[in-house]
């Protein structure tokens, strides 16, 4: 699902102008538009690689549809923080307090849930109001108190993790209701005749065909319509043919097995949301801004304080939803839930394109980083390679995706 | 005179896609001051950066010969061991060390790893003698000014044995007085027998300091002029610079017959602010200025006049403590108490400093444009791109930025074309008062009469504006009246038929001492 937002991705910079300049085949098309946008597809490209390298040594278990299914399931609450994540970064902070913060919710949704019986969507509503509180009051201390983000959100850490402890008193809680449960594990229900895929699945997959396509040739026709230069045909049709069948692969792998995940659906919806956010909403522009140059921003009348703070109240409600996600998936809340998440979605978003000193990144890279790391770990434990091994592993791809984003910049900078 | 002391020979340096020097010849004779001249982007500091070693040798073509040698370095450190030392125009000092350990950063008086303070400390006192800094070496970088940190670069070239000094725009940052001071420092380190090569944008600089000026066009020498001689005049200069006769450095402009009645668009009463660190001290002092519309007002003021903070202040207080004063639009008051107040009522402020307060350098030149005025590219919140490209368009062909396309990073655009995208952007606001600060500084002669005819047509519109500059002969050449400010007073109000330079610097000057 989160393959529909790739057509928004190369938007940045639509090929025009400076088109022409790599021959005129399609190739030589194909190569230029790369160019241009070698961060953005660099990635792309490598989580290509690693995908068909790990399916090589796994035998083809990687792309099983159980395992792809599992994989979605795995990752989704880094990536749910990681979203988050790339909009603190993008305005130039950092975030430590998230792992505390998810396992402080998954704390809050137990005892509310098990220990006073409170009935779960009013238990969820609650969750994301405490993290909507948790992420404001930071955001206070740092947007309007001047306290630098690394500090008030360290400081969150060791104290959410602390209430945490407090609230479960040193205890794992459990098991949640089966409205909650299904955040974590459910699948989409089945419906209509028995085929041998997943029906609603496969209904969803064509529904986004035909919305990645309506999109793509409505952006076209409204380019053209501004006449402003516009992909060549054939170009336009390659991209168009690429996107179809990355979302048609997905819809066949999951409708193969018990169909789209839940949490997949609400990730596939922050994506969009997150992504037109970021890219089209005056509120994106204004994170943007106040991460690429905050004097400048704030002599362009952009209310700095107040986006600061904003972007903070959200990173807080979407820990809370991860928080339940991640409980929901161990039906249990543990103390020592969410531990070293926050590291894993600063370094999806930073795997993904984001710039240490703020102003750079988009929503779908910090997806791009986020499944980077994800199947480097699935990959892995099929391969049943160690822990121990996995870190090492995933430090170093962190340093060469960063490493390799310095290096293209000073070849194309100098 | 002596023979040459360096020769550039047939110079050929390409980057990816572009050729940013294609012939370059320069001859700077031994002991003389050598000015260079061009447009932003003729390839004067491309043509520093091959000389000093930045660009290694071989990723050029063509010979470099310093005292008849031919020069192969490989980085900087290789072209200082020959006593040639470049002063970039951002100096590289360290705010939070002493003088003394910034004169030999990198080269210190040590002993297996520890600093010999005694010697450190008496050597640093040898070299601000020599270039007349009357400061403690242990005094820290970030406590003295631009100008004496000038000096301190040029004391740290000294400790290298400088033989060729190097100094890109020098000037740029400094006040006239440090200007002076610094000028008289190069005709002094003449006399000492320290060969100079001089960037600067400032004509009577080159006519000051200079004995020769090579000029640079397009990535080419043009020519070689004697400073001395008569026949060397600043319109012959120019006339280099721009291959073409300049007769005109200004746009024609009548000047504004004002309305008759009508309030003024912007009026400042009473305008009164502190300092924001030194609680004390009135930055500025009861000003009062009114501009109308189709006007072009003038600020004429020395550095720390005052003038910008005047500006900041009024709009959306973005400097200093307020301590009182009203501002009126067409003749009733408003609050500008916040940037977006002073942006709603009409009122839009063009920064001196391009680079840190008006653009996002890594953002594109078409977000940048629509940025302090999303709202017109925006439903409910939402931002149509496809307007906001066409927008962005029409001010890369209307402004004439030289731009491959308006995604274009603004970072990447020379000094003049930036300039023509934070214009473009407060343009974008549809103000009726513009405040521009320096709108001009540090871009080439071309791109400056383009600034000019924009400024001259947005008064043409209707739209008041208030045009704060430190060369006087653009505020003469461009405004219906000029105020001068000193020490954050105003000192006087001359219109266009009084205006030269001398009254101008007279009232500039005024009640200086004074007040304080």
């Amino acid at each position: 699902m989160s393959t529909d937002v790739t057509a928004k991705s190369p938007a940045p910079a639509p090929p025009g102008g400076s088109g022409p300049a790599a021959g005129t085949g399609l190739l030589g098309l194909v190569l230029a538009g790369l160019r241009r946008n070698m961060r953005q597809y660099g990635m792309l490209i490598a989580l290509g690689l690693i995908v068909v390298l790990f399916a090589i040594w796994t035998d083809g278990d990687l792309l099983l549809p159980r395992n792809v299914s599992n994989l979605v399931l795995q990752n989704s609450y880094i990536l749910i923080l990681a979203i988050g994540m790339m909009l603190v970064i993008i305005a130039g902070h950092i975030d430590l307090s998230v792992g505390s913060l998810t396992a402080f919710v998954g704390a809050f949704a137990a005892v509310l849930t098990v220990q006073h019986g409170v009935a779960w969507p009013v238990a969820m509503v609650l969750c994301l109001v405490v993290g909507a509180v948790a992420g404001s009051v930071q955001g206070y201390l740092i947007a309007y108190l001047g306290i630098p983000s690394f500090i008030v959100t360290l400081a969150g850490m060791l104290l959410f993790r602390g209430l945490t402890e407090i609230l479960l008193k040193g205890q794992t809680l459990g098991p949640f209701p089966d409205g909650l449960q299904k955040l974590g594990n459910g699948f989409l229900p089945e419906a209509g005749p028995h085929t041998n895929y997943h029906n609603l699945t496969l209904l969803l997959g064509l529904v986004l065909i035909a919305a990645v396509v309506w999109q793509e040739f409505r952006d076209r026709r409204r380019q053209q319509e501004f006449s402003l230069d516009v992909l060549p045909v054939r170009l336009f049709l390659l991209k168009l043919t690429a996107l179809v069948a990355a979302v048609l692969v997905l819809t066949l792998l999951l409708a193969s097995y018990k169909g789209a995940p839940i949490v997949l659906i609400i990730l596939g919806a922050l994506v969009v949301g997150y992504g037109y956010i970021m890219r089209n909403a005056v509120f994106g522009r204004h994170i943007y801004a106040i991460g690429g140059n905050l004097p400048a921003a704030k002599l362009s009348g952009v209310k700095d304080k107040k986006v600061t703070f904003y972007v903070f109240l959200n990173m807080g409600v979407l820990a809370a939803l991860a928080g339940m996600v991640v409980a929901a998936r161990l039906n249990a809340a543990s103390p020592k839930a969410g531990v070293n998440f926050e590291l894993e979605a600063i370094a999806s978003s930073f795997i993904g394109g984001a710039s240490m000193s703020g102003g750079v990144g988009t929503v779908l890279g910090a997806i791009i980083g986020g499944l980077v790391l994800g199947v480097l770990n699935n990959g892995m434990n099929l391969l049943s390679v160690g822990t121990d091994w996995q870190q090492v592993i995933k430090g170093l791809a962190l340093l060469v995706a960063v490493g390799f984003d310095v290096w293209n910049k000073r070849k194309s900078g100098s | 005179m002596a023979g040459p002391v360096l020769e550039m020979r047939s110079i050929v340096k390409t980057f990816p896609g572009v050729k940013a020097l294609s012939d370059v010849t320069l001859t700077v004779r031994q002991g003389e001051v050598h000015a260079i001249c061009g447009e932003n982007g003729a390839g004067k500091s491309t043509l520093m950066k091959v000389l000093s070693g930045v660009h290694p040798y071989g990723s050029y073509e063509g010979d470099v010969l310093f005292e008849s040698e031919t020069c192969r370095f490989k980085d900087i450190r290789a072209s200082e061991q020959h006593g040639i030392v470049i002063i970039h125009q951002e100096l590289a000092l360290v705010p939070h060390l002493s003088i003394a350990e910034n004169l030999f950063l990198g080269n210190e008086h040590a002993a297996r790893g520890l600093i010999n303070w005694r010697e450190t400390l008496r050597h640093a006192t040898e070299l601000l003698r020599r270039v007349g800094l009357a400061e403690h070496p242990e005094t820290r970088v970030a406590d003295i000014g631009v100008g004496k940190q000038q000096l301190v670069e040029i004391a740290k070239a000294l400790s290298k044995q400088v033989k060729l000094l190097i100094l890109d725009e020098p000037t740029a940052a400094l006040n006239d007085e440090d200007s002076d001071k610094l000028l008289d420092l190069i005709l002094e380190l003449k006399n000492q027998g320290i060969t100079s090569i001089i960037i600067s944008h400032k004509l009577n600089e080159i006519r000051k300091v200079a004995d020769s000026v090579t000029i640079i066009r397009d990535g080419r020498s043009i020519e070689t002029l004697d400073v001395k001689a008569p026949e060397t005049t600043e319109e012959r200069i120019i006339a280099g610079m721009v291959g073409r006769d300049l007769d005109h450095r200004f746009p024609e402009r009548s000047p504004h017959q004002p309305e008759e009645g009508a309030a003024p668009a912007l009026e400042i009463r009473g305008w009164t602010v502190f300092h924001p660190i030194d609680q004390q001290r009135k930055v500025v002092d009861d000003v009062s200025l009114t501009v109308r519309r189709g006007e072009i007002v003038g600020i004429a003021g020395l550095m720390g006049a005052g003038r910008t903070e005047l500006a900041m202040s009024v709009f959306g207080r973005t400097y200093g403590r307020y301590a009182g004063g009203t501002v009126l639009k067409d003749g009733t008051e408003i609050r500008t108490k916040t940037v977006a107040e002073a942006i709603g009522h009409g009122i839009a402020y063009v920064t001196e400093d391009r680079k840190h307060y008006g653009l996002n350098l890594i953002d594109s030149i078409n977000r940048n444009i629509s940025l302090t005025a999303l709202g017109k590219v925006a439903k409910r919140g939402v931002v149509d791109e496809h307007e906001e490209r066409q927008v962005a368009e029409g001010f890369r062909k209307s402004m004439n930025i030289k731009a491959p396309t308006v995604f274009e990073p603004v970072g990447k655009l020379s000094g003049g074309n930036q300039q023509k995208v934070v214009l473009s952007k407060w343009i974008f606001a549809g103000p009726d008062v513009l405040i521009l600060d320096e709108p001009t500084r540090g871009i080439d002669v071309g791109a400056k009469y383009e600034i000019y005819t924009v400024i001259d047509q947005l008064a043409a519109q209707g739209k008041a504006v208030v045009f704060i500059s430190s060369e006087l002969p653009e505020l003469l050449g461009m405004c219906d009246r000029i105020y001068t400010m000193a020490a954050g007073r105003l000192t006087g109000e001359v219109p266009r038929a009084e205006a030269t330079q001398e009254v101008l610097m007279r009232h500039m000057t005024k009640d200086k001492e004074v007040t304080r």
